[in-house]
């Protein structure tokens, strides 16, 4: 049984539609104490980082005991977000801390008309290495890596998926695919039994459900 | 890169798509969620259902089809029509939509924008503007477009961005329905005044108009209802033909 952690961050139904098509059983705890009873753990959320606020306290306590005791953890946009150390749209909330790293504005570019927020359809591609280490000279071919990650079984790089967000993690060690957007941010993270996703799996059609059954399959390992 | 969207638009009344839909290649005739089901296969980017009678009981019809259309596609899901109030866009939400647009209610209320903005994210807040070319700028038209809103629609799309709206739906009234492309110079004119994303509509006829809006338009997206359900435009092809020329989508 997979617990879906509500915080109030926007709507949970596309997510349930999603979980529900791919007959996985979940629920959504009433309180923190209660997420240790569960095999995994799902923290969606859309909108500002300030509302992970609501979970600062037990339930950031909860949720990290359980992702230390092994049980999988899978992050969705803010829940995504959550994951690492926190965010300079709200920098007086603590984030989860799981991952290292800060989240940060996209810059966007207004020369060539690339907008924030970032709306769309996106490419997922293997991490050319972490933010800053490795730049990739101008005009350079795309690389041709694969995309490795338990959360990516079975997909290639180029897979397009579905984003609306402002704020992004940057490439860091625990980045599994990176997407561009003026910028270059991790899309998709995973670290052992943790994994976050920057876009919306729940509205990035057969590459999204995909990814979500990932997810499952990693479930029913542990 | 981030692609050009490529928007399928239902215009539904009491459940049924009722426009542009020909029926024949459909089992059940004009079902929402079969027609949303075949969008999806040939790679459409996101779906738009309007409710075009919006009364009272076709609310109740729509929550239904927002329901059927949410569970058979995961794609972005619009919903607008009649939209006037918090609670008509909580309906829509709880029902499976995961942006809503409001026309008339945003003009009519523009704190409706703002605090939809917050209770569910800019990303969930379009807002639409029906407009048409007078002078040397867009007249601003409301209740489906018989009614002069006495706004410009690019100082309009400023205001509504400064409310709180996550994205234009731009749709030229004297292109609607008339196949002959895009007002690519209005959307332009709405796309560079902005800095969220601006979905065109309005004169989709064929492949280029499309090539067009998103080149001399700089739209983000395009929308298009009757167009798609031609047998010699699918989505698949349109977007092919997009790619050919160097213009980036999902495929």
């Amino acid at each position: 049984m997979i617990a879906l952690i509500d915080y109030g961050a926007g709507n949970l139904t596309s997510v349930r539609k999603a979980l529900t098509s791919l007959g996985a059983e979940f629920a959504t705890p009433a309180s923190p104490s209660e997420c240790a009873r569960f095999s995994a753990l799902i923290v969606p959320g859309v909108g500002n980082f300030a509302a992970t606020g609501a979970l600062v306290g037990p339930w950031r306590d909860a949720i990290g005991a359980a992702v230390r005791s092994g049980t999988p953890l899978f992050g969705i946009c803010l829940g995504m977000q959550w994951l690492f150390e926190g965010s300079d749209e709200a920098p007086e909330v603590p984030g989860l801390g799981v991952l290292p790293g800060r989240v940060v504005r996209l810059k966007g570019n207004a020369e060539e008309r690339l907008k924030i927020p970032h709306v769309g359809w996106n490419a997922l591609q293997a991490p050319r290495g972490p933010t800053g280490s490795a730049p990739q000279e101008k005009g350079s071919a795309p690389h041709e890596a694969g995309l490795h990650g338990r959360i990516l079984e079975g997909l290639a790089p180029g897979a397009h998926v579905y984003f609306t967000h402002s704020y992004a993690a940057p490439v860091t060690v625990d980045c599994v695919a990176e997407t561009r957007h003026a910028d270059t941010f991790s899309a998709v993270v995973e670290r052992s039994n943790v994994f976050g996703v920057q876009f919306h799996p729940e509205k990035s059609s057969d590459t999204g459900l995909q990814i979500i059954r990932n997810f499952l399959e990693v479930t029913r390992g542990c | 890169m981030l692609t050009k969207r490529i928007i399928a638009c239902m215009d539904v009344r009491d459940g049924q798509v009722v426009k542009g839909v020909q029926f024949q290649q459909l089992r059940h005739a004009g079902d929402p969620g079969e027609l949303a089901e075949r969008y999806n296969v040939e790679g459409i980017d996101e779906v738009v259902v309007l409710d075009i009678t919006a009364t009272i009981e076709s609310r109740q019809a729509l929550a239904r089809t927002i329901n059927a259309v949410a569970r058979k596609i995961f794609l972005p899901l619009t919903v607008g029509g009649g939209i006037r109030s918090e609670e008509d866009a909580a309906a829509a939400v709880d029902a499976g939509a995961d942006k809503v647009s409001l026309n008339t209610a945003a003009l009519r209320n523009p704190d409706l924008i703002t605090t939809l903005a917050r209770r569910y994210g800019s990303q969930a807040v379009i807002v639409a503007i029906d407009a048409k070319r007078r002078g040397d700028g867009f007249a601003v038209y409301v209740r489906s477009g018989t009614s002069d809103a006495a706004r410009d629609a690019v100082e309009w799309a400023r205001a509504a961005e400064s409310r709180g709206a996550g994205e234009i739906l731009l749709t030229s009234m004297d292109r609607d329905g008339t196949r002959s492309g895009f007002d690519c110079e209005m959307t332009a004119a709405v796309a560079n005044a902005v800095n969220i994303p601006v979905i065109a509509s309005g004169g989709a006829g064929g492949l280029d108009h499309f090539a067009d809006v998103f080149t001399r338009g700089h739209a983000d997206a395009a929308l298009a209802a009757s167009i798609f359900h031609y047998a010699d435009t699918s989505v698949t092809e349109l977007k092919r033909y997009l790619r050919e020329r160097n213009i980036p989508v999902r495929l």
